[in-house]
């Protein structure tokens, strides 16, 4: 039986008294697409970000495929492992945040070969290979020598999907990958992550898109106040809703 | 064919023929008083005798002088270069989780930009009153060398460190903007690529960080470079002191401080033009034309694609 891509158990987060994940569980399986839907303030980025460690949780346990991240089992406890560790364990996992948050200073192709090159010691001409096939996936070929100034949001979160997948990884994590955008630059980006689930990559996607959350999740997850309030298929969550705040929800953005 | 040839071609007729920027009339008056302002100030010091212009062509390139002004860069370049050194350790020692080396960044800071550099120099030329030997050994154990101190704290090396006690504090300060100025999500992307805390702020956060640093440290290097003078209190024979020397002895007192405002503004000037090419290395991706060459290109697309 296979290790299941992710797998989160009895998950609390808190900042100070504030209690932002309240016992979450969620498990994906591997090339599963599986959108978080819910109001802002709900936990679902709180609860992307926690997977990989860029936020530290409180109680319960994260494994990705089978293992911990940023954590290591002692006894009964979790004990936190070096910074180094964490980063070494989070290479696997590919993230795309909502701001881009491409390297200003690094062209389009330094901006993917910074990590592969640093972190994976791939060599450099293998790791310029790397950058341009993918780049020539999300359709920028041509853009490899700009600065991301010189690019359209849409772009430069086009830029971002591939430098994560640069690091080849298991897992892609988008954080409201289109929620920065023009409304007429949203299509280029979804189709690229439609691509990639054609592809059979294991994919949560924290999305107020409605209607890509129908037609290419396999699990659609509704969060709200930092618990999961339902879970299922997207005509079950999306279409018959069985509790009254999804629905409401759902009329709102809908 | 140009831009208003075409426009008039063109049909409707109510169109503009061309569109003009506003003429900055200001800018020509300002322009002509400035103009007649230095003219004033040319013919005085032409004119006034006291200025002794020959004298000061006599000592501009006096070995003496030279040899202060050699002596001023080297004390400015290596305070700077220590300064820089432990300007980023202490502003990283700032920004550490932990509370002790973050007071220990904080205390420094505090007392060495509280503590007025000219009684700092005089507290080190003085050193050897506080203790006449320094010694090093096992702590609290038999001591394994012993020197005298003023073999080691020369007016030199008195002078060096106190520069660098000093400007270390404040460039500690402007690294630590620079390294504020970097927006967290640079560090949070580098992260999730798995870079390391290192790798991180070499590759990503100081490169982006010294489009902030650079300005301000320019400047405090300039402000090395004539605190240098400071350094004539104890008797240190940088440029100010060289020239002291000679007008002691010759009264020129005038042409002699011309001589040395001569040479700190040839080396602000020197550091000026190298802040300009750091500063167009540091900016790469954040470059914007120059509004007059945007200007010109928009006029030759638009004549161009008529």
């Amino acid at each position: 039986m296979n290790d299941p891509a992710v797998e989160i158990r009895g998950v609390h987060k808190l900042y100070g008294a504030l209690h932002v994940l309240h016992e979450v569980d969620l498990t994906v399986a591997p090339a599963q697409v599986v959108c978080l839907i819910g109001p802002s303030g709900s936990g679902k980025s709180t609860l992307l970000r926690c997977i990989n460690n860029l936020e530290k949780i409180q109680a319960g346990t994260i494994l990705v495929d089978g293992q911990l991240v940023g954590y290591r089992r002692s006894g009964p406890d979790l004990v936190e492992t070096t910074h180094r560790e964490t980063c070494r364990a989070r290479q696997h996992i590919g993230m795309v945040f909502q701001r881009f948050n491409l390297f200003h200073h690094l062209t389009v192709l330094q901006n993917l070969i910074e990590a592969p090159t640093h972190v994976q010691r791939v060599p450099k001409g293998e790791a310029i290979e790397r950058a341009r096939t993918m780049l020539a996936r999300v359709g920028l070929a041509d853009k490899q020598a700009n600065y991301p100034a010189q690019l359209s949001g849409g772009q430069q979160q086009r830029v971002a999907i591939a430098r994560a997948l640069c690091m080849r990884p298991k897992l892609m994590l988008f954080d409201e990958p289109t929620s920065a955008l023009d409304p007429e630059l949203v299509g280029e980006v979804l189709d690229v992550l439609r691509d990639l689930a054609d592809q059979a990559m294991t994919m949560l996607v924290v999305t107020h898109e409605i209607g890509f959350a129908r037609q290419v999740a396999d699990r659609v997850v509704f969060m709200d106040q930092g618990r999961i309030v339902e879970q299922g298929t997207p005509a079950q969550v999306l279409d018959d809703p069985r509790h009254e705040r999804t629905r409401r929800f759902l009329e709102r953005v809908g | 064919m140009t831009i208003s040839e075409h426009v008039a071609a063109s049909e409707p007729t109510d169109l503009p023929s061309r569109i003009l920027t506003r003429k900055h009339y200001g800018n020509w008056v300002a322009g002509v008083l400035v103009a007649v302002l230095v003219a004033l100030a040319l013919k005085s010091a032409f004119t006034n005798e006291n200025f002794s212009w020959p004298a000061f062509g006599h000592y501009l390139f006096s070995p003496a002088v030279l040899a202060g002004l050699g002596r001023t860069v080297e004390l400015a370049v290596i305070a700077m270069a220590l300064s820089i050194v432990a300007g980023i350790i202490l502003a990283m020692l700032r920004q550490s989780s932990s509370k002790v080396l973050n007071a220990v960044s904080g205390a420094y800071i505090w007392l060495f930009r509280a503590t007025p550099l000219l009684v700092l120099l005089l507290l080190l030329y003085n050193f050897a009153a506080l203790y006449p030997q320094l010694s090093l050994g096992i702590p609290f154990g038999p001591d394994l060398v012993t020197v005298e101190t003023n073999s080691v704290i020369t007016v030199a090396g008195a002078a060096i460190i106190g520069l660098t006690l000093h400007e270390a504090a404040y460039c500690a300060e402007i690294f630590r903007a620079g390294l504020i100025s970097v927006e967290q999500g640079q560090r949070e992307a580098a992260e999730a690529l798995g870079m390391s805390g290192r790798l991180t702020l070499r590759r990503i956060v100081l490169p982006q960080a010294m489009r902030a640093i650079v300005p301000p440290l320019t400047n405090q290097f300039v402000n090395v470079v004539k605190t240098t003078s400071i350094v004539s209190v104890i008797s240190m024979p940088e440029l100010l002191y060289s020239a002291q020397i000679i007008y002691a002895r010759t009264y020129e007192t005038i042409p002699l401080l011309l001589v040395v405002t001569f040479w700190y503004l040839v080396l602000t000037a020197v550091l000026t033009v190298g802040q300009h090419y750091v500063e167009r290395h540091f900016n790469r991706g954040h470059e914007t034309m120059p509004t007059a060459a945007s200007r010109k290109l928009s006029r030759l697309a638009l004549g161009a694609g008529q």
